[in-house]
């Protein structure tokens, strides 16, 4: 088999649909992959000596010195340092939190509950108000209702989540003292949940000007698509013209999601710091003022993964929402 | 039936802003005019700003003397506001500038001359983008200590790959226009070409993006000092000072809800002024 022919092979693999989607999986673990060197590399940038870092409060004796030595692998080259890092990491073993005194995995884990409600209790509250808000206005494109929430989503993106959390600490907390104001509530999902009502909102708030804006932009073009005029020539109800126009404005949408989620994780930190709330944010500023070097490596890495397996996410939606793509097969 | 009246509106030309428009661009450029002159002249106009009082401690606005009152250490909060301008602007204004550079020298080269360059450059932004600011400050700072200009410089790093996508697709775009064919025809160096011919045509799009980018920079600088990332501790900056402000939430409300206040206002009118540039530079490209 000469060259040329298995290129347009390999090309003609590489546009349709699962040679896409495999190409797109191969760029995010490489993307993983550097950023997991880089995480792992930085603690030997840190200020100070690394063993006396690892040990934290830990008495620093000979015995104590050489098992760290030997956890870390410190005598052997970089290379297999990183690699008794990665080994450990993938089995689920990050380590020893010298902060919190517990495995850094199961740290981890007490903490996820709160800031996953928050996030994920922010996005809906984001995603009720924001797309119905954005299909108004671009059904009234340019008119005085579109101005309006358009000037909302400009307040919106300009208010940091910390001040709207300030903002509604002190409306709620004097004048309307219906919700509690600091705090995680008790032990059952129902109080957890009421006192996650305020900090989500919070979070909503910037997480909604920027949907609304994507919605409404998405929404302008489809309605101005032949498919509109055409359905609505054909006398289809207001209602079900929007709907359509709506789905196929679900792609652009969906392809913000990964700003949409990078947004969600400086948020939640902010609105964590802000009402006091011990979650996962709370715990990544604990670790780094502390020099927690093993707790810092696996937060940032559980960063980095969740952003990817949302990437994979976002590529395989697309071929939910579009049967285009499922059906894409190499022109050649 | 308002399926056809829809309809018409939709392929009626889009009205022009008019006399509206500018109004709205006086205003927000009048507010970003008078919050970058305190921002520069704040330290001669507020030099006490910092001065301690603590037998004095804490008083609600409108005591005499100090029209927004006073922080638990007797500091007059509106001193405050006045010399926390400077931090709170001057690393903004840096990082859109910052980044803008960044953005039109290595977008219009990847733009210009793709291949292996633009490619290598292409996987760095993919990768810069991908992290979360808050997440990459808090660490970076930990590890490298948190000073002013080390989180400024982060910042520009992390603010240009979207610049850089940003000028290199408009680059693209203009790159295959019939002037810059006949540029090549006359033997201009592609440098010449790149910054002399094609970069003037880009530039309201970067202007725009700088000014969108220093209302993000506002935001995002006030939240990492907010966070204690950036400014010392005590400093005037309104992210800290909003911050030391809110255990006063009952004694004086305006030393947290002022800076707060602040913040929104000048981010909100970088963010309206740079729609209202980007919609006026879009009726002159349609109208052609």
């Amino acid at each position: 088999m000469t060259g040329a022919p298995r290129r347009a092979l390999l090309a003609g693999w590489a546009s349709s649909f699962w040679g896409m989607l495999t190409l797109r999986l191969l760029g995010v673990v490489a993307i993983v992959f550097v950023l997991s060197v880089l995480i792992f590399g930085m603690m030997h940038l840190i200020p100070g000596d690394l063993v006396r870092n690892l040990l934290g409060l830990r008495p620093a004796n000979a015995e104590t010195i050489a098992a760290i030595r030997e956890q870390y692998r410190l005598d052997d080259p970089f290379w297999v340092q990183y690699a008794t890092w990665l080994g450990n990491a993938l089995t689920g073993d990050f380590g020893t939190s010298i902060r919190y005194q517990l495995p850094v995995a199961d740290a981890i884990a007490q903490r996820i509950p709160l800031t996953g409600t928050l996030a994920v209790l922010a996005m809906v509250f984001a995603a009720i108000t924001a797309i119905p808000l954005g299909v108004v206005a671009a059904k009234f494109h340019q008119r005085p209702v579109d101005r309006a929430v358009t000037g909302f989503s400009v307040l919106g993106l300009s208010a940091p989540a910390f001040v709207v959390s300030l903002l509604l600490l002190y409306v709620f907390a004097y004048y309307l003292p219906i919700f509690p104001v600091y705090g995680g509530g008790g032990g059952d999902l129902l109080s957890q949940l009421y006192y996650l009502v305020l900090p989500s909102t919070a979070l909503a708030v910037g997480l909604g000007a920027i949907l609304m804006r994507l919605t409404r932009a998405a929404m302008i073009e489809s309605l101005a698509s032949d498919y509109i005029t055409f359905a609505r020539s054909r006398g289809l109800g207001e209602g079900r013209v929007m709907l359509l126009a709506l789905r196929n404005s679900a792609i652009p949408i969906v392809t913000a999601a990964g700003l949409v989620f990078t947004y969600v994780i400086g948020g939640t930190i902010l609105v964590e710091a802000a009402f006091a709330l011990p979650g996962l944010g709370l715990m990544l500023q604990d670790a780094v003022l502390f020099k927690d070097i093993a707790l810092v490596q696996a937060l940032v890495l559980l960063v980095a993964a969740v952003i990817a397996l949302l990437t994979v996410a976002v590529d395989f939606t697309y071929a939910v929402l579009d049967p285009r793509v499922r059906t894409r097969r190499s022109a050649a | 039936m308002t399926a056809p009246r829809t309809t018409a509106i939709a392929l009626r030309p889009a009205p022009r802003a008019g006399r509206g428009g500018s109004v709205g661009l006086a205003v927000t450029g009048g507010i970003l005019a008078i919050a970058l002159v305190l921002a520069a002249f704040g330290p001669m106009l507020a030099p006490n700003a910092l001065v301690q009082d603590i037998l004095f401690g804490v008083t609600p606005p409108g005591t005499p003397g100090h029209p927004l009152g006073t922080d638990e250490l007797g500091r007059d909060v509106l001193a405050l506001l006045i010399a926390g301008s400077g931090s709170a602007l001057a690393g903004p204004v840096v990082i859109a500038l910052g980044s803008m550079l960044l953005g039109i020298i290595f977008g219009t080269i990847t733009g210009y001359v793709q291949g292996w360059l633009d490619f290598t450059i292409g996987r760095v932004t993919d990768l810069l983008l991908a992290l979360p600011v808050v997440v990459v400050a808090i660490v970076v700072a930990g590890v490298f200590g948190s000073g002013y200009w080390v989180t400024v410089a982060m910042l520009i790093v992390l603010f240009a790959p979207s610049d850089i996508r940003l000028v290199r697709s408009a680059v693209i775009e203009q790159s295959a226009r019939p002037y810059i064919e006949s540029a090549r025809m006359l033997h201009l160096g592609p440098f010449r070409i790149m910054f002399r011919h094609i970069l003037p045509n880009v530039s309201p799009i970067i202007i725009t993006n700088a000014l969108v980018n220093f209302a993000i920079a506002i935001v995002a600088l006030s939240s990492l000092s907010f966070l204690g990332v950036g400014v010392s501790p005590g400093s005037a900056d309104w992210g800290r000072q909003l911050d030391d402000g809110r255990a006063l939430l009952v004694s004086n409300p305006a030393a947290s809800i002022a800076p707060a206040l602040a913040i929104v206002v000048v981010a909100c009118a970088a963010n309206l002024l740079g729609d209202a540039i980007a919609a006026r530079a879009e009726r002159k490209g349609t109208a052609e």
